[in-house]
């Protein structure tokens, strides 16, 4: 695929507040286009490095760069981009129209144009007929509209979005997350999105930046840090994990809970100590005789699509997704097929990941 | 003693009501209506019908009867003209007071007129001082904000009559100002007895009144609506023009409606600080209740103030219809 240019580059960004660092030499550069996730638990810099691509915060040290520009000390309102608020922040003393049109009135656009561009807005968010109602009568959802076409009426080259779908229940949350999604692949605006939900980035970015402590973890397609998660707390924060501490025999097998597991994974040397990566719908749940562990049901839970059962085995307890329920306390076995068993490094402490080129997540987009 | 007789008076006023407080507490408990919250209100709204309502039903009746308690409207005569009862007096002698050259009597509503124009004035300052004040104050990268909001309320715990006073010892012909001036080898200032002197005196006891319900429209602001409209591109005057200022608007409405009523009612001021050279109608109307002995015409001046007042402060509710920006007094 043709490599589209850099949009925005963060350089060595760090930011402390009153002495302590939220954000520690951040690297990080977004391609035009993009779909990019910036996503951990709270505190961990990822709204700060959003309000720092805004302009409302200034990086302690580093540098900002928009297409090829210094914009780190640029004021928010020279900047090509435009913001959707957590909680939206609409202007509660304008109408729905008003809200819209607020950019293009601050850039004393002609009357006829803001009308135009206001109606073709409200199109967009399928709320045509609201344009004279106040703010405070739309429902969360409506609101999140507005707020999204407050920020695109200015045709931003970047959207930057701070949890926008944080206050909507789950089945809107659902839909906007299609509906975001398809505004921006048709409107060709690069997003970047910051949220604290893994299955929300999962499912709408191009690239997943996983954020803890001020400090990138990985940065990479959703598959990527799914199916090839570089440290342990990646691969939990990102769906439920069961993570063993293993040994590398050699390339293609590893020892772990005392049995020999053929796997696809080399490069991590002879007789290492490794981390040993295994989802919980990988894990296969045979015949006593037929696994190369056994264990024994420790409790399970109905979830809807599958079953989650605790399986001691080998004085671990893992956990096993299994459209089959197995009765609790009863003896099964236990395997997993090579190619879902991923390796990591051991992670005692983990260390900051920067997206530098090359790199291998390049190849595979 | 006079003093020890009103507190025992009043004290015997509070017992009762207290008791029948009580009374009613035990009386809804017994009938099994467990205590009503309505019922805490009930001291409350008793002290507001005794010293509240009822004087103003007075205020009423006075204001339209006679000294021997008939109906009249010549009270607000008297306001109009107020050489009006002698006139009418030399009428009833047969005498033409136009030939005698009395004209109107228009000293009340030039007071009117005086106090209103007063009030306008001490509003405006008040607000051109206290709104870049309560900006200051509400905004978060000024580290000196807090200290502001304590060094403003520190005056209002001292006495309104002690602070007014405090000023004379500053604007005296003797006073530190004038001291310090006369040690520069400059000529003495008249800085007292004049309309400025009292202006000041009301701009300084009512500028926190204008500064807090703004400030706390100010502070109440939600940060990201202005930094909303930054984002949308407009600078640090058009946000504030387009975004900060109108979200303020109600707590300078009720800052205007807490100086600006205040104000028309001054009185003390313009005596300390005035020296009777500058009354105001609060005065007037001070004056004629205990100097000139005549409720009757007090009570009909006290009227049109409220009336006035209430005029102000309904217009106002219309501008304003929530009653939003609350202050924090």
């Amino acid at each position: 695929m043709q490599e589209r240019p850099r949009l925005i580059s963060l350089e060595k960004v760090y930011k402390e507040y009153d002495g302590t660092a939220v954000l520690s030499d951040i690297n990080l550069y977004i391609r035009k286009n993009e779909f990019v996730t910036l996503l951990g638990p709270s505190g961990c810099g990822k709204t700060t490095t959003l309000r720092i691509i805004g302009g409302f915060e200034t990086p302690t040290s580093g540098r900002l760069l928009f297409d090829g520009q210094d914009i780190t000390h640029l004021p928010p309102y020279r900047r090509r981009v435009n913001t959707v608020f957590q909680k939206y922040a609409l202007f509660p003393h304008l109408n729905v129209f008003e809200n819209i049109a607020f950019g293009l009135k601050v850039a004393k656009r002609p009357g006829d144009e803001i009308r135009a561009r206001v109606e073709k807005m409200l199109e967009l968010v399928n709320l045509r007929e609201y344009g004279k109602r106040s703010v405070d009568s739309l429902s969360g959802g409506q609101q999140q509209r507005i707020a999204i076409a407050r920020a695109l009426i200015n045709e931003p080259e970047v959207l930057l979005l701070d949890e926008p779908l944080a206050a909507l229940d789950l089945k809107l949350r659902q839909e906007m997350q299609l509906e975001l999604k398809r505004m921006q692949k048709s409107l060709g605006i690069t997003f970047i999105y910051v949220t604290h939900d893994q299955e929300e980035a999962l499912t709408m970015s191009d690239i997943i930046v996983v954020m803890k402590d001020g400090l990138i973890q990985q940065i990479g397609t959703p598959r990527d840090v799914y199916d090839e998660p570089k440290t342990a707390y990646v691969a939990n924060f990102i769906g439920q994990s069961n993570i063993i501490r293993g040994n590398m025999v050699h390339d293609e097998l590893v020892h772990f809970c005392g049995a020999d597991f053929p796997c696809v994974d080399k490069g991590f040397g002879s007789d290492a100590p490794v981390d040993v990566l295994i989802r919980p719908e990988d894990l296969q749940i045979v015949g006593i005789s037929e696994g190369k562990l056994t264990g024994i049901v420790r409790s399970v839970l109905f979830k809807g699509v599958h079953f989650e059962m605790m399986i001691e085995s080998s004085g671990m307890l893992f956990k096993v997704h299994s459209t089959v329920m197995q009765p609790e306390g009863s003896s099964v076995g236990l395997d997993v097929i090579p190619f879902n068993i991923h390796i990591m490094k051991p992670t005692l402490n983990e260390e900051a990941v920067d997206r530098e080129e090359p790199e291998a997540e390049d190849i595979d987009r | 003693m006079k003093g020890m007789a009103f507190s025992s008076w009043t004290s015997w006023l509070m017992a009762l009501g207290f008791i029948v407080f009580v009374a009613m507490v035990v009386l809804s408990i017994r009938r099994n209506q467990g205590i009503r919250r309505t019922l805490f209100a009930f001291p409350y709204g008793l002290w507001i019908v005794l010293f509240t309502l009822i004087p103003l039903l007075l205020i009423g009746y006075y204001a339209f009867t006679d000294r021997a308690g008939a109906f009249t409207l010549d009270n607000f005569k008297m306001f109009w003209d107020s050489n009006y009862e002698m006139n009418k007096q030399l009428a009833e002698m047969g005498l033409d007071p136009a030939a005698l050259g009395l004209a109107r009597g228009n000293v009340n509503v030039d007071t009117l007129i005086y106090s209103l124009w007063m009030a306008f004035l001490c509003t405006l300052i008040c607000l051109l001082l206290g709104y870049p004040a309560a900006l200051f104050m509400a905004d978060r990268h000024f580290r000196l904000g807090s200290t502001l909001v304590v060094l403003f309320i520190i005056p209002m715990w001292m006495n309104f009559l002690l602070r007014t006073i405090a000023w004379m010892s500053l604007l005296e012909d003797n006073g530190l100002i004038n001291t310090f001036l006369a040690s520069l080898g400059l000529p003495r200032m008249q800085l007292m007895y004049n309309s400025q002197a009292v202006l000041l005196g009301m701009v300084y006891n009512y500028l926190p009144f204008m500064v807090f319900p703004i400030f706390n429209a100010l502070n109440k602001q939600d940060q990201r609506l202005s930094e909303a409209a930054m984002d949308l591109g407009a600078n640090a005057a058009k946000t504030f023009i387009r975004v900060t200022m109108p979200l303020s608007l109600p707590g300078v409405i009720s800052g205007i409606t807490m100086v600006f009523m205040p104000s028309v009612t001054t009185f003390f001021i313009p005596r300390v600080l005035g020296g009777g050279n500058t009354e105001m109608f609060g005065d007037l109307i001070e004056r004629t209740f205990l100097s000139a002995d005549n409720w009757n015409v007090g009570s009909a001046l006290s009227l049109i103030m409220m009336v006035l007042i209430l005029m102000s402060l309904s217009l106002l509710r219309k501008v304003d219809p929530e009653g939003e920006g609350g202050s924090m007094i």
